[in-house]
């Protein structure tokens, strides 16, 4: 479903990322990990549409993003970095508002809308104001929002951040759940959501894919991996990039 | 096209849902009434006209419109939902355009809510209407502008303080391009052809024809493209975003 091939983006001489290339097929969960700043967000917002990429290309159920970007999006749910939401919208007008984007009105629309605040748990909170919610609804607020039109792809960055134990439990779960039908990707730096979510994970360090595979092919302990591969931003110790 | 509509109609659903709409109104009708009635000597003039009205539009604007626009882009990129916005289905064309549709009609509103004063001219005397209604499309007209011009300064900066002071001094050159005592100025070193060029730039000469009840399709032309010409611009600084 998503095919990404050479792709790099650079902001003025900064080469946030360098030519990356994976698929990412129906009925899967991509891990992305890396450490901060390694450009999982950027990737990201160039699977989802909203950087250009520098060079490379993404394609999302077959539709370039950058040709044509209304198909591509159109398959896609995305959940920002921080879960950005108007915060002036109560949790309803604001998922309402996401449906009508995304072409649903009348009965499909309310169909749609019961059927994400069912599956994120929102119905206690469902005409509140964005900004009066804990940081937990708010970003299942986001994640509703990104599932809305039970899109094919998703692109979750960072999806658990900021939630506590049991909120990243749930989190997971609906992600694992999601990817069986679905194709997800998401970013995280925390390794025990591999372990929890993934079918395959990706590990990217400064703008390049450094280890790719299943939780066990990269091998255990999973965050002594993690370490030996990237690179600390302290910028102390130099990692074997050697691919396991 | 419905799109637009989705966005327009969440935009206007923001302007309601929070004080700035109720602010900007009563101020709004405040200073009109002011400047109208106090500074404008309505009375005074001995005229059924309302010359005294729309004479002050374009300086009232010049403060008010702004406000109004600031927050359009920038508050979007300030609180990341710009990024959202962006990965929606949907042309950057249609966020614009729904956006500045939404802020137009708010303005709309508030100039129909100076209903009062036509009201009170046509009880003291007899205007004439035709000309008070093209007063009131100029009026929109320069809202209109003044509001493109704000969009685009809202799209270059994550600050409604910055994207505030920029359009202003925008309008404000809109304005000055075509004012009278700076026309003069320009009379001692500069052609009288020169000075009609740079009139032509500003709203105030502009408007002063539908004030005088001629809708001349070059005014209408010289708002219009200072509308798109604005709005053009949002989009190439969104797209470097």
């Amino acid at each position: 479903m998503i095919k990404i091939e050479n792709l790099a983006k650079s902001f003025g001489a900064t080469r946030a990322v360098d030519g990356i290339s994976f698929t990412v097929e129906r009925g899967e969960v991509v891990g992305f990990l890396g450490p901060n700043g390694s450009g999982k967000s950027t990737t990201m917002r160039m699977i989802t549409g909203y950087y250009p990429p520098t060079s490379g290309s993404v394609s999302v159920g077959g539709h370039d993003v950058v040709e044509s970007p209304l198909e591509a999006k159109r398959l896609i749910g995305y959940l920002p970095e921080n879960a950005a939401a108007y915060t002036d919208m109560t949790v309803r007008g604001f998922l309402e508002f996401a449906a009508e984007l995304r072409g649903l009105s009348g009965g499909s629309k309310r169909r749609a809308v019961a059927r994400a605040v069912e599956r994120c748990f929102l119905a206690s909170v469902l005409h509140q104001s964005i900004d009066t919610l804990s940081k937990g609804f708010r970003h299942r607020t986001c994640l509703a929002q990104a599932l809305i039109h039970e899109p094919e792809v998703l692109v979750l960055d960072e999806p658990t951040d900021g939630l506590d134990p049991n909120q990243k439990h749930e989190v997971r779960n609906l992600i694992k759940e999601l990817g069986r039908t679905k194709a997800v990707v998401f970013s995280t730096h925390i390794l025990e959501e591999v372990d929890a979510a993934c079918t395959r994970a990706i590990i990217i360090d400064r703008g390049k894919i450094v280890a790719q595979g299943t939780p066990d092919e990269l091998g255990r302990p999973l965050d002594e991996v993690f370490r030996r591969l990237t690179i600390p931003d302290t910028g102390i110790a130099a990692p074997d990039t050697v691919k396991p | 096209m419905r799109s637009i509509l989705v966005i327009a109609k969440r935009e206007l659903g923001s302007f309601f849902g929070s004080p700035v709409a109720y602010v900007f109104l009563v101020i709004f009708l405040l200073l009109t009434g002011f400047f109208t009635f106090t500074a404008g000597q309505f009375f005074e003039r001995g005229e059924a006209s309302l010359g005294a009205f729309f004479g002050w539009h374009p300086w009232l604007y010049l403060v008010l419109v702004p406000a109004v626009g600031m927050r359009l882009w920038a508050e979007e990129r300030r609180s990341g939902t710009l990024e959202l916005l962006m990965t929606m289905p949907i042309t950057p064309w249609q966020a614009i355009l729904g956006k500045f549709l939404a802020s137009w009609i708010f303005l709309g509103i508030a100039l129909a809510l100076t209903f009062p004063v036509v009201v009170t001219a046509n009880v003291l005397g007899s205007p004439d209407n035709g000309m008070i209604f093209a007063g009131y499309l100029g009026s929109l007209f320069l809202a209109g502008a003044y509001l493109a011009v704000t969009c685009m300064t809202s799209a270059m900066t994550r600050n409604q303080v910055v994207a505030f002071i920029l359009s202003v001094v925008a309008c404000l050159f809109l304005i000055l391009a075509g004012f009278n005592p700076v026309t003069d100025l320009m009379v001692r070193w500069a052609s009288p052809a020169f000075i009609d060029t740079v009139a032509a730039f500003s709203v105030v000469s502009h408007f002063d024809g539908f004030q005088k009840g001629v809708i001349d399709s070059r005014d209408l032309a010289y708002f219009l493209s200072v509308i798109g010409f604005s709005l053009f611009a949002t989009s190439i600084v969104l797209r470097n975003r």
